[in-house]
């Protein structure tokens, strides 16, 4: 194969001074921050969400439910676009100024990102919650719990140690899907990964080095949350599902 | 807040009609050959042989832990240089057509998952039944556990095509001409982004929508006949 | 104390509670049976509101169920509750199990409401286990915590749903005993359950339910004595056998 191999590229200087690997550890940074503001808020959003699916009330379900239908059913890199090209012009003028000239994109894309994982989230917190028998609910309001207090002391609880284990892929999916965010202008690590290839052609070598890194954050993600999941691992049951029993 | 012209639309609907057809190709082309491929990963991954359930274990893993954006970019640039170590010769490969491929690999990782713990689902006594019958291995996993995989599994693995489905729209990070593709070219043309990209929002919406009705409507029917 | 007048409750064409009514003085014992879906479960969730009925009403010490401007949550804190499947809350210790409600409900202190739910735990035979989980005690330990958990409340009078039901044989007693001390210390108490020995002990007035409606509701000696209704004397029969 007659590709020429170049692993000190990544030490040369580039156009702005920085070098290559610090392009890199830049994308790293936005990546990190984009994924972890982006989780946080679908984290908050999704399980509101998931907890108005489960209640009694009509209205809340159907919002509920309307939120995951629309969000799970538009791509990603489309719901970005809406985000940046076309709230912008459906807000009040002001607003939209607003919008497109002083907030920064960053936060943009972690509202775009986070809403779109929300939905996600709120598939697990809602089918973490139903998996509860319903007699853990009955218990807390015979205790003189309001049916808010029993998500908050009951419910919830059991029902997050329920489903970690597929919110874990979720918080490693949010770290993959960053990457679409490059394409409304987040210097992340796969716009730097496309722009040193544009560069230096050393295709392989950049491939390499930003799946590794990939792999990396997901396997990070992957032990933390493992580390959670032992913390908060319930003495005395074995498989968590049916409380009480 | 400009006024809606939805003009745009109508003038431009062939190219995005075809940028839709580019769309649902590269979906069913990438599902069927995501399905075979990943049916024989799953296989290999729950094969005695340790080297190959290594390799289909690697193969998944790795290309469920990478961003998609990355590996069609990746496949785009380096299938020209692998084709050129096998014929010695530059072929060149346009990003519509290394699209199929890269969807049909990559999605095989995520099938092979489904078709797994599809095979998983099956009892043990039905590959027991079948060895009782006189099928070798090969002939009881044709005939008795992967049909009953499969059909367990039918609705993750349309949950899963409509995901793919979604996920062409990330062609665009090599320029192809997809659904989304085609509308973000007319708008770079025209500067309408309110009225083209609202369209494709609800263009995927109500396809995706409807798809995903019909996939809950089948699992209740599987769910009845299991 | 707890006073049921003419209770029905239904789903579309289907009847659970048929006019239903019956009261429970203070200090009354009053154990509730009958076959499956004689609707006793239902009628006794029906007194704190765990399940909505139709028409009817319902009073608790003088408050209306079922009315408008009743809060549930104060009601409910009031009336202590003992459920077939324990329910003790799985991720806390038995010791947050007994004061989380105090706490969070009845805004005691923290330490008072610990001291209060070791008191209790004491008292039903298991100080021991304070900083264990439900999953590690068995059933008819958790039972008796889920007991301890309701009297720390300071309830004005007990609901037992079946609280031996889903308990194995040898666990049965131990259960008992705990509701057997309590009954005999004056607390208002309505049970359903099929455990005539214990009715035959403490309670006042057995009541007898067979399809959403109460069949029967006598004094204890007239009930086991001499039921007046043939299903009840089937009944009787059927669970006396054994």
């Amino acid at each position: 194969m007659n590709y020429h191999w170049n692993w000190q590229f990544f030490l040369q200087q580039t156009d702005d001074g920085l070098r290559y690997y610090e392009w890199i550890l830049s994308g790293l940074g936005w990546t990190t921050l984009v994924s972890l503001g982006a989780l946080a808020l679908a984290l908050v959003v999704g399980s509101a969400l998931g907890v108005m699916r489960t209640t009694e009330r009509r209205a809340l379900v159907l919002i509920g439910d309307s939120y995951v239908d629309l969000f799970r059913n538009i791509p990603l890199i489309v719901q970005l676009f809406l985000w940046f090209f076309v709230v912008p012009e459906l807000l009040p003028e002001v607003l939209g100024m607003w919008v497109k000239q002083q907030l920064p994109y960053v936060a943009t894309a972690i509202v775009g990102l986070g809403l779109y994982t929300a939905a996600r989230i709120a598939e697990q917190v809602k089918s973490g919650i139903q998996s509860l028998s319903r007699g853990q609910r009955n218990a807390g309001l015979a205790l003189g719990f309001t049916e808010w207090q029993t998500y908050r002391f009951v419910r919830l609880p059991m029902a997050y140690r329920i489903v970690l284990p597929a919110l874990t892929s979720e918080a490693m999916n949010v770290f993959k899907n960053s990457s679409v965010t490059y394409a409304v202008g987040m210097l992340e690590l796969y716009f730097q990964y496309k722009q040193i290839i544009e560069k230096t052609s050393q295709v392989l070598e950049i491939t390499l080095v930003v799946t590794l890194l990939y792999v990396v954050l997901a396997f990070t993600m992957n032990r933390l949350l493992g580390w959670v999941e032992r913390r908060t691992r319930v003495p005395g049951l074995i498989a968590a599902g049916q409380g009480g029993h | 807040m400009g006024d809606f012209d939805f003009s745009v639309i109508a003038e431009n609907w062939a190219f995005l009609a075809e940028g839709l057809r580019y769309t649902v190709q590269v979906t069913l082309v990438a599902m069927t050959g995501g399905i075979v491929l990943g049916t024989a990963l799953a296989l290999m991954r729950l094969s005695s042989n340790r080297l190959l359930r290594r390799f289909a274990a690697a193969y998944i893993n790795i290309f469920r832990s990478v961003p998609l954006v990355q590996v069609i970019l990746a496949f785009y640039l380096i299938l020209p240089l692998v084709l050129r170590l096998v014929t010695g010769q530059m072929i060149p490969v346009g990003a519509d057509t290394s699209a199929y491929l890269t969807f049909m690999v990559f999605e095989a990782a995520y099938y092979a998952e489904i078709m797994r713990s599809g095979i998983q689902s099956v009892p043990r006594g039905q590959v027991g039944a079948g060895y009782a019958l006189g099928f070798t291995y090969a002939q009881s996993m044709r005939y008795v556990v992967l049909p009953q995989a499969f059909r367990n599994m039918l609705p993750v693995l349309l949950t899963q095509t409509i995901v793919l489905f979604q996920d062409v729209s990330l062609v665009y990070a090599i320029g192809a001409t997809d659904f989304f593709g085609a509308a973000d070219k007319i708008t770079q043309r025209d500067l309408r982004p309110v009225e083209m990209y609202t369209t494709v929002a609800v263009v995927y919406f109500l396809i995706c929508f409807a798809l995903s009705r019909l996939v809950k409507r089948l699992q209740t029917r599987i769910a009845i006949i299991r | 104390m707890i006073e049921i007048n003419n209770v029905s409750k239904w789903y579309d064409d289907f009847r659970v509670l048929t006019e239903c009514t019956t009261r429970v003085a203070a200090g009354e014992v009053v154990v509730v049976c009958g076959p499956s879906g004689s609707g006793k479960s239902t009628l006794i969730k029906c007194v704190n509101a765990l399940e909505p009925f139709n028409e009817g009403s319902i009073t608790v010490d003088g408050t209306s169920v079922g009315a408008r401007g009743t809060s549930l949550p104060k009601l409910r804190a009031r009336v202590g509750m003992v459920f077939q499947h324990f329910e003790l809350f799985p991720h806390m210790s038995i010791t947050d199990n007994l004061a989380i409600a105090q706490i969070k409900v009845l805004g005691r202190g923290r330490d008072e409401a610990r001291q209060k739910g070791l008191a209790l735990l004491d008292r039903v035979g298991l100080k021991a286990h304070a900083d264990k989980f439900p999953g590690q005690l068995s059933g008819g330990q958790q039972q008796r915590v889920a007991i301890a958990r309701a009297l720390a409340m300071d309830p004005i009078c007990m609901l037992f749903d079946e609280p031996t039901s889903a308990l194995d044989p040898e666990m049965i007693n131990e259960v008992l005993d705990v509701m057997v001390e309590l009954a005999q210390e004056g607390m208002t108490m309505m049970c359903v359950t099929h455990e005539m020995g214990f009715a035959r002990k403490v309670a006042s007035r057995v009541i007898f339910m067979d399809h959403g409606h109460i069949v029967e509701d006598d004094d204890k000696d007239a009930f086991f004595g001499n039921p007046h209704s043939e299903r009840a004397r089937q009944f009787l029969d059927k669970i006396l056998q054994h």
